[in-house]
């Protein structure tokens, strides 16, 4: 528990709740808008890995979860943070000016949850298709709808929707 | 550190004398269907932005829908150079979680496993990336023992690729009654044939003069982009998840994490062919120290895999031969899990791609891709 008070007394704003994911780690609640301060004192703390940006989509709650997973290679610990955004208007900072692992993990949960992230340079799809309709791993996401991606005469992109249409 | 200026298709203004051009997706060194856009200046790259996707199949949705045994075969899928570790790093997740314990039987046969699988996944990058640069041999021979090393396993899980072989808490099936003299056969086979190799490689002038030096990742770059696994211990980054995390048996086996400081295409390399080697080295243990005992908990065969309903989340990874692979899974109790995100070495390590291809040759540009060893169904998922 001492990562979590460090981290705590380094920026206690922001800070929700302190406490441990079901397999131990220490977990941080954190407030959206201190996310990129917690992030930077992570950091300094030596959580130099970001292992992994998760996002889960809670329709029930309205909300959306994003899950960052970091690591301490000197000190061999774990870290989680946790940060949830509306799903309505899913918005959340970036923290690929602390991380540039982040740079493609944000990219990709913005691709697949439709969360956008403040302040990363260059925020587009990354898996799918610029034009795609919908984030596939929303819960509420219409999975027997096939969706087609192709070129108009002139270029433009074209989506449709009924495979008969637009091939 | 420079601000990070993202990759567009616009060339700058003042530089109207670039050139774009698309390497790929169809391009025999891209290794899959990986897009590269170059910004040309003359013969040297000075952007790059990769482009993927192209072979996304929707895995962590297709894992919200299927049963949670269902999921292992769609694991084999996601990485189809290694195909045990994803099965290792999701049946770990939900063993973890659900608070099953595997039997020591079943953890070392899976460590056997996985080893096998790590020097198969190297034989073939060591082959195809001798290719990229023009050796062709070593392609032949490295395949030559790759085949040997599947017959082996397909002896023992019923197939060459996609096993489906890891079940929760244990394994599918037992060792077959002369594995263990056949794979001690193979290890000193392939010990014999690393030698062989690094000599094909090694001492070709024109592999040495086409890695060495070739797009070198300092230690922070690497750790800043997310760099793991042969990549980033080649940048001089001491940790490997099997010593440093154990799981399965590896905290019961001894052996070295080869690390090299260079950081070039030369040292990741080197790398991976000392890597071979302690897997060897690994295997041998854990076919000396195997224990006696069921392969699978009672009450956990065949059918009542079924019956496994976690709850709770679990960070789950294990060191693929590409690096870190970890399965973030959310269970809600129900029959099919909630979340499963995968999180995949391939992905973070093509990040850098841009960081390291900026200024160097076009010629070099396969020399770097290649030795990153991107797999691209690892990458898209």
């Amino acid at each position: 528990m001492s990562i979590l008070t460090d981290l705590q007394e380094r920026s206690p704003a922001g800070v929700l709740q302190v406490g441990a994911l079901d397999d131990g780690k220490p977990l941080m609640r954190v407030a959206p808008q201190a996310l990129p301060q917690i992030a930077g004192a992570a950091k300094e703390l030596g959580f130099a890995h970001l292992a992994c940006i998760t996002g889960v989509d809670y329709p029930d709650e309205h909300e959306i979860e994003v899950i960052y997973n970091l690591y301490n290679y000197d000190q061999r610990e774990n870290l989680v943070l946790k940060a949830r955004t509306s799903r309505d208007e899913a918005r959340l900072p970036s923290v690929s000016g602390v991380w540039r692992a982040a740079l493609f993990l944000e990219r990709e949960t913005y691709d697949l949850l439709g969360v956008r992230f403040e302040g990363h340079p260059d925020l587009k799809r990354i898996l799918l298709p610029e034009p795609w309709v919908g984030h596939p791993l929303r819960k509420d996401y219409e999975m027997n709808r096939q969706q087609f991606v192709s070129k108009g005469p002139q270029g433009e992109d074209v989506v449709s929707f009924d495979p008969q249409e637009g091939w | 550190m420079a601000a990070y200026q993202p990759y567009t298709l616009e060339a700058h203004p003042e530089q109207s004398d670039w050139i774009t051009l698309n390497m790929g997706p169809q391009h025999p060194s891209t290794h899959g269907v990986l897009r590269l856009i170059l910004q040309l200046d003359g013969e040297m790259v000075r952007q790059v932005e990769p482009v993927i996707g192209y072979l996304h199949r929707s895995m962590e949705k297709m894992a919200e829908n299927v049963r949670y045994p269902h999921f292992i075969i769609e694991c084999d899928r996601a990485d189809y150079m290694a195909n045990y570790h994803y099965e290792a790093a999701y049946v770990r997740a939900v063993e973890e979680v659900a608070g099953i314990a595997p039997t020591p039987r079943a953890q070392f046969i899976r460590t056997i496993c996985l080893e096998f699988d790590r020097i198969q996944s190297h034989l073939v990058w060591l082959g195809t990336y001798g290719l990229d640069l023009g050796a062709l041999n070593a392609f032949w021979y490295g395949f030559r023992e790759r085949e040997k090393i599947l017959d082996l396993l397909q002896e023992l899980t019923g197939v060459r690729m996609h096993p489906n072989y890891f079940r929760f808490g244990g394994i599918k099936a037992d060792l077959t009654p002369d594995f263990e003299r056949k794979a001690l056969a193979l290890c000193d086979l392939v010990e014999r044939k690393a030698d062989e190799y690094e000599d094909f490689l090694s001492r070709s002038d024109t592999f040495v003069m086409r890695t060495q030096g070739v797009g070198p990742m300092p230690r922070e770059m690497a750790i800043d982009w997310g760099v793991t696994g042969p990549n980033a211990r080649a940048s001089g980054l001491d940790f490997d998840l099997r010593r440093d995390e154990p799981y399965f048996a590896y905290g019961e086996l001894d052996f070295e994490v080869p690390v090299r400081t260079e950081g070039d295409c030369y040292a990741r390399y080197v790398v991976r062919m000392e890597e071979v080697r302690q897997s060897v080295r690994l295997i041998r243990q854990a076919l000396d120290q195997l224990p006696q005992g069921p392969i699978i908990p009672a009450g956990l065969e065949k059918g009542y895999q079924f019956l496994v309903h976690p709850t709770g989340e679990h960070y789950a990874h294990v060191e693929e031969p590409r690096g870190e692979i970890g399965i973030y899974l959310v269970g809600d109790g129900s029959t099919f899990p909630y979340r499963v995100k995968m999180r995949s070495p391939c992905f973070q390590n093509l990040s850098v791609l841009p960081e390291l291809m900026r200024d160097c040759l076009i010629a070099d540009c396969v020399a770097i891709n290649g030795s990153l060893d991107l797999v691209m169904g690892c990458v898209d998922r």
